[in-house]
């Protein structure tokens, strides 16, 4: 893996940034078009519903940026990894047009259903043929599967430090550091780089692509990389967990609907009934 | 006969809670003859031994280091360790951890280490055959539950949603015995510098019995302040959907959902919220949930007890004026 390239100062000269990130299907789906195909265990897509890129992972994207953004002198590149299937160009081609420089694609047909081991032996054998990187950064889970542990397998894998949760991060001359979100306050800590961050919603909005933006990414061609280019072995995507069953769960709608003379009186009559029921 | 090792959660010098209910997830799947030990990480396991041992474990192993201080939190890499090298040790049929700050750095990692594969998140869990374990576990934000099998022949590691079972407790106390902390415990790459608290004004959101919740229909920053008001009338707290809290409108300290904080009140009252599954698990353990709501197909009303369809600002005016009238008589 990469150390970051430094002048006779000591001073940083370049830093090689990796960002992992999915396809994943829209997460703002409305739950009532939210639908399980269970002989094949997998959600059907509602018509005319194009997937996104996973939204943790766009919040990575955008800490890499800011990484750019405040590097000064320093040359900053930034690859974006996604492995998967039937790729979206003009979806996975996002991160681009926010300010990415090179996107790398490791897109194979057996990737569709790949659990998240397989997937973390997967992006570290593509983090090793297209690095060395200095940090790795993604988001801190997926909308899709909900898992939140490649990375920190990821971390594993590659031997490296992990900090998880980034809400904010900085680019040192011993390494990273970073303030990791808790539920009450964060914590700052640090790790040597090379290193695994992943990045949390608290980082803030991921910046919306420009016209310019947008334009270079659509000259960009990605990198498109099968599983053999990384020598990836059948080993590698067998499978940890099998996926037995896959459904929606039945919830009975039971809700008491409050009304009144108009809506001001609706909301009267809602405290009113919470009273009734010892609520407030 | 096979070996379950929970790993303990410690609120300072005791074992939480949710450290009885992963002994129980370990009695569910566990089999006769089965051996159910817990391990106590900390710089200190003597003071924490005692309340492990009245889970009714089979067995407590206690591990020393002071790089196990707060349970290694914010780097993870020694309780990592310390917990691999227990099962190299010990080679359990499973690992079962927290669905916590704790458990979910740490099961993975531990889980990458030691083979068996990974499920995050458990809200079942029951024994197949070969002693392997099926799983169930919400998916796309809560919208699904998948169910799966381990189908390696490694370790089982796996976090358990904490308050899904009821914890366990033992008459006796379980024999306690200690573990030597492997060397690379104290080999710590990433440190962690300091952890700064940004506690709440007035009631903790995880301890109101009342919670005021506002979403992406309040369309700015100013409700918010009806809606602190309003909570703090009602002895509440305040809460909000992480897309009003990504839009600047609330601090994210505020935030309800799969990936903030969760809530339990008497009685959740949302505004403007429409029920995303991702929201909702954060708030369904609230006995009672109320929406506000213009959109009358909105998903929130599927789990509402008492709804209004209507505009958030007038329905607020008219429950405002209602709860004052009230504290008045």
């Amino acid at each position: 893996m990469g150390v970051l390239a430094t002048g006779t100062r000591g001073e940083i000269l370049a830093i090689k940034i990796a960002v992992c990130v999915k396809q994943v299907p829209d997460p703002d789906t409305p739950p009532s078009a939210f639908i399980v195909d269970e002989s094949t265990k997998r959600v059907v897509p509602p018509p005319g519903t194009p997937p996104v890129v996973n939204g943790f992972d766009l919040n990575a994207t955008e800490a890499a940026l800011l990484l750019k953004d405040a590097a000064g002198g320093a040359d900053v590149e930034i690859t974006i990894i996604a492995v998967g299937s039937e790729f979206v160009m003009d979806v996975v081609k996002r991160p681009l047009s926010m300010g990415a420089d090179e996107l790398v694609l490791v897109d194979d047909p057996s990737l569709e259903n790949l659990d998240a081991f397989a997937t973390a032996r997967v992006l570290a054998k593509t983090i090793e043929n297209q690095g060395p990187f200095d940090v790795v950064l993604c988001g801190r889970q997926a909308s899709d599967w909900d898992n939140g542990h490649v990375p920190l397998v990821l971390s594993e894998i590659l031997g490296l430090p992990c900090i998880s949760f980034a809400r904010n991060i900085q680019i040192t001359d011993s390494g990273v550091r970073v303030e990791r979100s808790l539920t009450d306050g964060y914590q700052v800590v640090e790790a040597p780089l090379p290193a695994v961050v992943t990045v949390t919603n608290e980082l803030g909005e991921p910046r919306y692509p420009t016209l310019r933006g947008i334009m270079a990414a659509t000259r960009k061609t990605p990198t498109t990389l099968s599983l053999g280019d990384i020598g990836v072995t059948n080993e590698d995507v067998a499978p940890s967990l099998e996926l037995t069953r896959l459904f929606v769960p039945e919830s009975e709608r039971n809700v008491e609907i409050i009304s009144g003379e108009d809506e001001v009186d609706a909301g009267r009559q809602l405290a009113l009934r919470l009273r009734e029921e010892n609520l407030i | 006969m096979a070996i379950l090792l929970v790993v303990a959660e410690l609120n300072g010098n005791v074992v939480t809670e949710s450290t009885g209910e992963l002994v129980a997830a370990a009695k569910a799947v566990a089999s006769d003859g089965d051996e159910i030990v817990v391990a106590v990480l900390s710089d200190d396991p003597a003071i924490v031994g005692a309340s492990a041992a009245g889970l009714g474990a089979d067995r407590v192993l206690t591990v020393q280091h002071e790089a196990l201080a707060e349970m290694g939190a914010g780097s993870f890499e020694a309780p990592v360790a310390a917990v691999t090298a227990i099962s190299n040790s010990l080679s359990p049929a499973a690992i079962l951890l927290s669905k916590s700050d704790f458990g979910s750095n740490v099961g993975p990692r531990v889980a990458a280490q030691v083979g068996g594969g990974f499920a995050q998140d458990c809200i079942g869990l029951s024994s197949a055959s070969n002693g392997r374990i099926s799983v169930t576990r919400p998916v796309y934000g809560g919208n699904a539950l998948a169910e799966y099998v381990f189908s390696g022949d490694g370790v089982q590691v796996l976090t358990v949603r904490p308050t899904i079972f009821d914890p366990a407790s033992g008459d006796g106390a379980s024999p306690i015995e200690s573990f030597d902390a492997p060397t690379d415990v104290g080999k710590i790459s990433a440190r962690l510098v300091e952890t700064i608290a940004e506690e709440s004004k007035g009631v903790r959101l995880e301890d109101a019995d009342v919670v005021i919740s506002g979403g992406r229909g309040l369309g700015g920053p100013e409700p918010f302040e009806q809606l602190q008001a309003l909570a703090d009338v009602l002895g509440g707290a305040l809460g909000a959907s992480r897309a009003a809290c990504d839009a600047g409108w609330i601090d994210h300290s505020h935030q309800i959902g799969l990936t903030g904080k969760s809530v339990s009140p008497n009685v959740y009252i949302t505004f403007g919220i429409s029920g995303a599954s991702q929201h909702m698990a954060g708030c369904s353990g609230s006995k009672v949930i109320v929406a506000v709501n213009k959109d009358a197909d909105a998903n929130i009303f599927k789990d509402a007890r008492f709804g209004v369809v209507g505009d958030w600002g007038k329905v607020l005016e008219g429950f405002r004026a209602a709860v004052d009238d009230l504290a008045v008589s």
